[in-house]
């Protein structure tokens, strides 16, 4: 369950050693998204669907309010349970964010590497998985010998090799054409009917009218829609 | 994490020469700056030795009678030396040994200068008895008769060998935070050149202690590392100041082969070890540090 209860946000200027004077980004979010859910989050751009992107995969501290993530107050977490908690949380980001000097099957094994999966484990899983995106011919290949395609189908392997409970992606199509985005959309759909929980930020109401789902529309920073 | 894979891609961003090179040079100086310490230490207690037995002996006027009326001032003062218990060895110097020590002071002209100079006589105290008890003596068997012994000059050295001994504690010091600082700047450099990585490892839910122990053992190798190849270039370096100190230490070996202490053999690698050690507790504090500005 992902819940946000009246929910604001400030980016600290760079310079700056206060969050005085900022102005919120967010304001006053509050919504709830039980688990296996889906939501789309809609927007234009600068609305702040990637900030609130970024408070459910913990990139970000709300400046007020509260929020629940997987069932867990995150306000209160240590940073090593913070870290704990991110490792259960898959997210698929634009601009996909590989590690540049590691290979495909690096790349998508550091998840589990990170929370010291068996080598065996590890291996069994990355090699399902590149197969499932297709990329089992190119698992050596480093990301800037991959096309966009193949960089975003890296990034979703990556992000759901531990089987997290919570899925989060930015714009993940905003990379892609339409036949690449209408096989991520499969693969993201497919997680979703095997209990994980999805939350996708887009600003392409093609792609929400072609997976229908409930959705939240933020413009301004606020919520002005939920359903 | 069981595989061995350079996730951060450190061994590029984290400079494999300098950091190495750096602190190769301040374990070199550190090594000196021991040796140092040792060697002053070591001849601080031979100078101690010698020169806090001496008992030197002025006698003016030293063939002239003695008080006693029996034979001249300087058998005098030599028989009541002779009948002191702690003295041993009093020799009155001859006038070619006077002349070769007052050279220096006065030139090739001291013979013909025709000064009073007393006679001077060279013995071994103890310690033992109280030399306010033999002034006294020797001032009653010759009146202005002048007894010194080393422990003044003994003192002196002491004081200096303190002295070193701080000055060498402090450029330790000096050493080991420099050798802190180049690691911290090398681990800052590390860390904004893969900000990036960091960012997308610790949003993938590495642990704080993860990232610092990656980062830390990468210093740790290479700070190691450089402090052995500066170790190794100190001991040639040390094997050449102890032949030049040799002589002064009362030291000649045999073989004519110079020698280290052992000491400082058990200490060269000691350094090594604390320069990994710095390496390790500067990176992680540093690295430490710097996660804490990310969410």
């Amino acid at each position: 369950m992902v819940r946000f209860d009246d929910v604001w946000l400030k980016y600290r200027r760079a310079g700056e050693a206060t969050l005085a004077g900022s102005p919120d980004v967010v304001r006053g979010v509050t919504f709830e998204i039980p688990d296996g859910g889906f939501r789309w989050i809609i927007g234009a751009s600068g609305a702040g669907k990637t900030s609130v992107l970024k408070l459910i995969y913990l990139a970000e501290h709300p400046s007020r309010g509260h929020i629940d993530i997987l069932g867990t107050r995150v306000g209160k977490l240590s940073r090593r349970d913070l870290a704990l908690l991110r490792r259960r949380i898959g997210v698929v980001y634009q601009d996909f964010r590989l590690l540049p000097h590691l290979s495909a099957y690096d790349n998508v094994a550091l998840p589990m590497r990170l929370a010291r999966k068996p080598e065996a484990q590890i291996k069994a899983d990355v090699t399902e998985l590149l197969q499932w995106v297709g990329l089992s011919q190119k698992h050596q290949s480093r990301p800037d010998e991959l096309s966009g395609g193949e960089q975003q189908r890296v990034a979703i392997a990556r992000a759901v090799v531990g089987r997290p409970k919570l899925l989060v992606a930015d714009e993940p199509t905003g990379n892609l054409d339409d036949d690449q985005a209408e096989r991520l959309m499969l693969l993201i759909t497919a997680l979703n009917r095997l209990g994980t929980t999805v939350v996708v930020a887009t600003h392409n109401l093609g792609l929400v009218a072609r997976y229908p789902a409930p959705h939240l529309e933020i413009a301004g920073g606020k919520l002005v829609s939920d359903g | 994490m069981a595989k061995r894979i350079d996730h951060l891609g450190l061994r590029s961003a984290m400079a494999d020469r300098l950091l190495p090179m750096l602190v190769g040079a301040m374990s070199f100086l550190a090594i000196l700056a021991i040796a140092g310490v040792m060697a002053a230490a070591a001849l601080a207690a031979q100078w101690r030795g010698d020169t806090g037995a001496a008992l030197t002996v002025q006698v003016p006027d030293a063939s002239q009678p003695a008080a006693s009326g029996i034979g001249n001032r300087l058998n005098a003062v030599l028989a009541v030396l002779g009948a002191t218990p702690g003295v041993t060895g009093p020799k009155a110097l001859s006038a070619a040994e006077l002349d070769t020590l007052l050279k220096p002071w006065l030139g090739e002209d001291a013979e013909s200068l025709a000064l009073p100079v007393p006679a001077v006589i060279t013995a071994t105290w103890s310690g033992a008895g109280s030399i306010t008890s033999l002034r006294a003596a020797l001032d009653e068997a010759a009146p202005g008769t002048l007894a010194e012994t080393g422990s003044r000059w003994a003192s002196r050295v002491a004081a200096l060998t303190s002295s070193l001994q701080d000055s060498a504690a402090a450029i330790l010091v000096i050493v080991a935070l420099v050798a802190s600082a180049v690691v911290a700047i090398a681990t800052h450099a590390g860390l904004a050149q893969r900000r990036d990585t960091i960012a997308i490892i610790h949003g993938l839910g590495a642990l704080d202690s993860d990232i610092a122990a990656r980062f830390a053992l990468r210093a740790t190798l290479l700070a190691g590392f450089g402090a052995i190849i500066g170790a190794a270039l100190a001991v040639p370096v040390l094997l050449w100041l102890a032949t030049l100190a040799a002589p002064f230490a009362g030291v000649l070996p045999q073989s004519g082969a110079p020698s280290l202490p052992p000491l400082l053999w058990a200490v060269l690698p000691a350094i090594p070890l604390a320069a990994a050690l710095i390496g390790w507790l500067t990176t992680q504090f540093t690295v430490r540090g710097w996660l804490r500005g990310l969410a």
